[in-house]
């Protein structure tokens, strides 16, 4: 299920404000710039907060369920902090046939949560996808922008291990 | 003065291919990268810094094996690049101290010479059983030429199309693809000069051209390394369409998930303003056009074109009915063309070589080529392109090298998601549109994975039902509904609790919802499910009637055991296993505690292989079921 708008809080006030007006001020405020401005304060605050989300839905003109219903459609938006690192397991076609969710399983099971979730100590999130487009070196896993192929659940420990995870 | 373009590209390219100073190129798209091509790169520039420090280095994108990643050719002056694969930092520091210094050509890690004939004893790459059996257009250049630079691309004969396109009518450009016999390469292949058409005729303006580049099907990777490999020939392609139905402004929908193909495109537009290429005045002709990037934000119905464009308007990326179809009431209420980035990728070798000249390649009803991403349980991965007609089992076994490990020859599912799993008894079947519908898939974009005996046929079923009732964008019911109906039944035939009549209610559902489904999602989402059935009833029947999943998948109905003749307590097992369900002492025969294992695999994976002690064994129709 997906998160409940809201529960993730902007831990402080200003710098937040002023890279949402510097995003907005750059997009103008056509409602076909809406996804646009989305994901680029997703990229700068690592998540939408709701205060975040009201200041969009003002400066394009658009209420806020209108915003919040474009927002909860697409799989890429996060409505509460990830992880420092954000781990990532693909699930692809060719990455299943060849054991990815052995892989996956392995994850939840060295950082002892399941998909979608952050460790409690905020240093791991875990998300599935559904192709990175590297299937010719399937099963595939990410580590924040870093690839691996060719995974299977000891070499999870090794690259989880790298990041200073895994047990 | 654009004349000049094609001179100074040819120059600098000719610099290149006879530099007198080593150049080392690097496979660098994704799949090069995923497999350590940076850190491959890192140490190549290390060791030229000792070896010939004025030697280049160029990334280039991917030539297609994938399985032989991290690939480098090493060029020595006067000399074609030799091409050596599976490289680490380590290996790569040995081949270029091996090639550039001491004249030892390591013959035995060569994989090939990029030219036409054999040089030094090495035979030319394009022999290799991966490259031969192939034609390559589309792709020609990926691999071959550094994506950045666009004077690469001029010196191949890039842009050459367009300027044929402009001094040509725009009616004239749509005749030409028409005898071409260019179908779309998205997935239903329809005639791309008649969508054109369509649209051309429509009433409206401005009119829109949209490049669709949500590769969305899971295993295929055909439009990813077009972009990454060689952007240019997209974008020209993009022009020419423009200019045939009369767009001055176009999109390129892309996934979010393809960083890479996104920076080379954004880099490719901003050299083709520079050139002229793009804005006011196209190649000083009276053609206006201009293109801009839209990121996709991780739906995959927005692969479908009306979803697309609510998608780009900035809306939920949801379908709605057509009529009207997008030529005629399209973008922003437009008249608008959705062109996948494979058709519009073919286009300029349409307009170099001529619709007629194209048309002699491909079957009788499709012409040209196809590129097709070919993975699972094949021995050599990557992307390829075939002539359409080509038959499965060139692919898969020519081309393809055989099944991963020597294993029996299953399946092989085209068509992602929305296509269907074809059985080795027809592996003589040659792949086009028409026989591909006429076996229950379809063509799709390209993507196919190759299954083995070890691949569960339920298992795929689940699998892809898994993942179109999660993206099912539930405005239809049949859709939202109907997968939802077919997910629960295939879980519990999974669980060995499925019911003699559940296959029956799948195909009854299956029905229902290809016929009563609003978009191309929901209409095909029940192939994978109708495919299995048709064609691998027998594995439903043991998963129902024995509870046996005969490939050892579905984990309720199998479990490890260690035969205590074979194991000689070397104790790997009982380190490995993540949830202490091994026991038993060194030296000493070791036993799996079924109440504590999760069957993660790890103790099948790592029993050495002079003992194979671990054994996968049935549960049996009596056991307790998951």
């Amino acid at each position: 299920m997906r998160q409940v708008i809201g529960s993730g809080t902007p831990q402080d006030k200003a710098p937040w404000r002023e890279a949402v007006a510097r995003i907005l001020s750059r997009h103008g405020n056509e409602r076909g710039e809406l996804i646009p401005i989305l994901q680029n304060v997703q990229a700068e605050l690592d998540y939408l907060h709701r205060e975040a989300l009201e200041e969009v839905a003002r400066a394009l003109r658009l209420s806020m369920h209108d915003v919040y219903g474009v927002a909860t459609f697409y799989a890429q938006f996060r409505f509460s902090p990830p992880g420092r690192h954000k781990v990532r397991a693909c699930l692809g076609t060719a990455c299943h046939v060849r054991g990815g969710d052995d892989v996956m399983a392995a994850l939840e099971r060295r950082l002892g949560i399941r998909h979608g979730e952050t460790t409690k100590d905020g240093e791991f999130s875990l998300e599935r996808v559904a192709c990175m487009g590297c299937c010719a070196l399937a099963p595939v896993m990410v580590v924040g922008d870093e690839v691996s192929g060719r995974c299977t659940p000891s070499k999870v420990d090794e690259i989880l291990a790298r990041y200073g995870g895994g047990d | 003065m654009e004349a000049d373009y094609w001179k100074r590209g040819a120059e600098r390219w000719k610099a290149l291919l006879e530099s007198d100073v080593p150049v080392i190129y690097v496979g660098a798209a994704s799949c090069g990268r995923a497999a350590g091509a940076a850190k491959v790169e890192e140490a190549v520039r290390a060791k030229l810094g000792d070896l010939s420090p004025t030697a280049r280095v160029v990334e280039v994108g991917c030539i297609g094996p994938c399985c032989l990643e991290p690939l480098v050719y090493v060029q020595r002056p006067g000399k074609a690049p030799i091409v050596y694969g599976d490289q680490s930092p380590e290996t790569v520091a040995v081949v270029l101290e091996s090639v550039l210094s001491k004249g030892d050509l390591l013959m035995d890690k060569a994989l090939g010479v990029l030219s036409e004939g054999a040089q030094d004893g090495i035979p030319s790459f394009y022999e290799h059983p991966m490259l031969k059996p192939q034609t390559r257009l589309v792709l020609r250049n990926c691999g071959i030429i550094d994506p950045v630079e666009i004077d690469h691309y001029f010196a191949r004969e890039g842009y050459l199309g367009l300027k044929r396109a402009l001094s040509m009518s725009p009616e004239e450009v749509v005749e030409e693809v028409r005898a071409s016999g260019l179908r779309g390469r998205g997935g239903a292949g329809f005639p791309t000069s008649q969508k054109w058409t369509f649209c051309r005729k429509a009433q409206g303006d401005p009119k829109y051209l949209i490049c669709n580049a949500d590769e969305g099907d899971p295993g295929a990777f055909m439009n990813r390394s077009l972009l990454e490999g060689d952007p240019h020939a997209v974008l020209e392609g993009m022009l020419v369409a423009a200019y045939a139905i009369g767009a001055s402004h176009g999109y390129i929908y892309i996934r979010d998930e393809y960083p890479l193909a996104i920076e080379r495109l954004s880099h490719a537009l901003q050299r083709m303003r520079e050139h002229g290429l793009l804005g006011q005045k196209v190649m000083g002709t009276g053609f206006d056009f201009d293109i801009t990037i839209k990121r996709g934000a991780g739906a995959f119905v927005c692969g479908e074109e009306t979803a697309l464009m609510a998608s780009i308007e900035g809306r939920r990326g949801m379908p709605r009915p057509r009529p009207p179809f997008p030529a005629q009431k399209g973008l922003w209420g437009k008249p608008t063309v959705i062109n996948n980035v494979e058709t519009l990728g073919t286009l300029p070798n349409i307009m170099r070589m001529g619709g007629a000249a194209y048309a002699g390649r491909g079957s009788e009803k499709a012409k040209g080529t196809k590129t097709f991403s070919l993975v699972g349980k094949v021995k050599r991965t990557g992307l390829i392109e075939v002539p359409f007609g080509t038959p499965l089992r060139k692919i898969i076994f020519d081309i393809g090298g055989g099944i991963l490990n020597d294993r029996g020859f299953k399946a092989i599912q085209s068509g992602g998601p929305s296509g269907g799993c074809i059985p080795a008894s027809m592996v003589d079947l040659e792949v086009d549109y028409e026989r591909l519908t006429q076996a229950g898939s379809i063509m799709g974009s390209g993507g196919l994975v190759v299954m083995d005996e070890d691949t569960c046929m339920v298992d795929v079923a689940h699998y892809f039902l898994t993942f179109t009732q999660n993206e099912s964008c539930g405005k239809c019911s049949p859709c939202r509904i109907g997968t939802r109906r077919m997910l629960e039944i295939l879980e519990r035939i999974k669980k060995g609790v499925g019911e003699e009549q559940d296959m029956q209610r799948l195909t009854e559902i299956a029905q229902t919802v290809k016929d009563g489904s609003l978009c191309g999602l929901g209409q095909t989402a029940p192939n994978p499910v109708l495919t299995t059935l048709r064609y691998f009833h027998d594995e439903y029947e043991e998963h129902i009637r024995d509870g046996r999943c005969r490939a050892k998948v579905c984990k309720d109905l199998f479990h490890y055991e260690i035969d205590p003749e074979k194991c000689i307590g070397c104790q790997i097992c009982f380190k490995k296993c993540p949830v202490s369900a091994i026991s038993g002492k060194p030296k000493g025969a070791h036993t799996i505690d079924q109440a504590r294992c999760v069957k993660c695999g790890l103790c099948y994976q790592s029993c050495p292989p002079k003992a194979k002690a671990v054994k996968r064994a049935d549960n049996g129709p009596d056991e307790v079921k998951g």
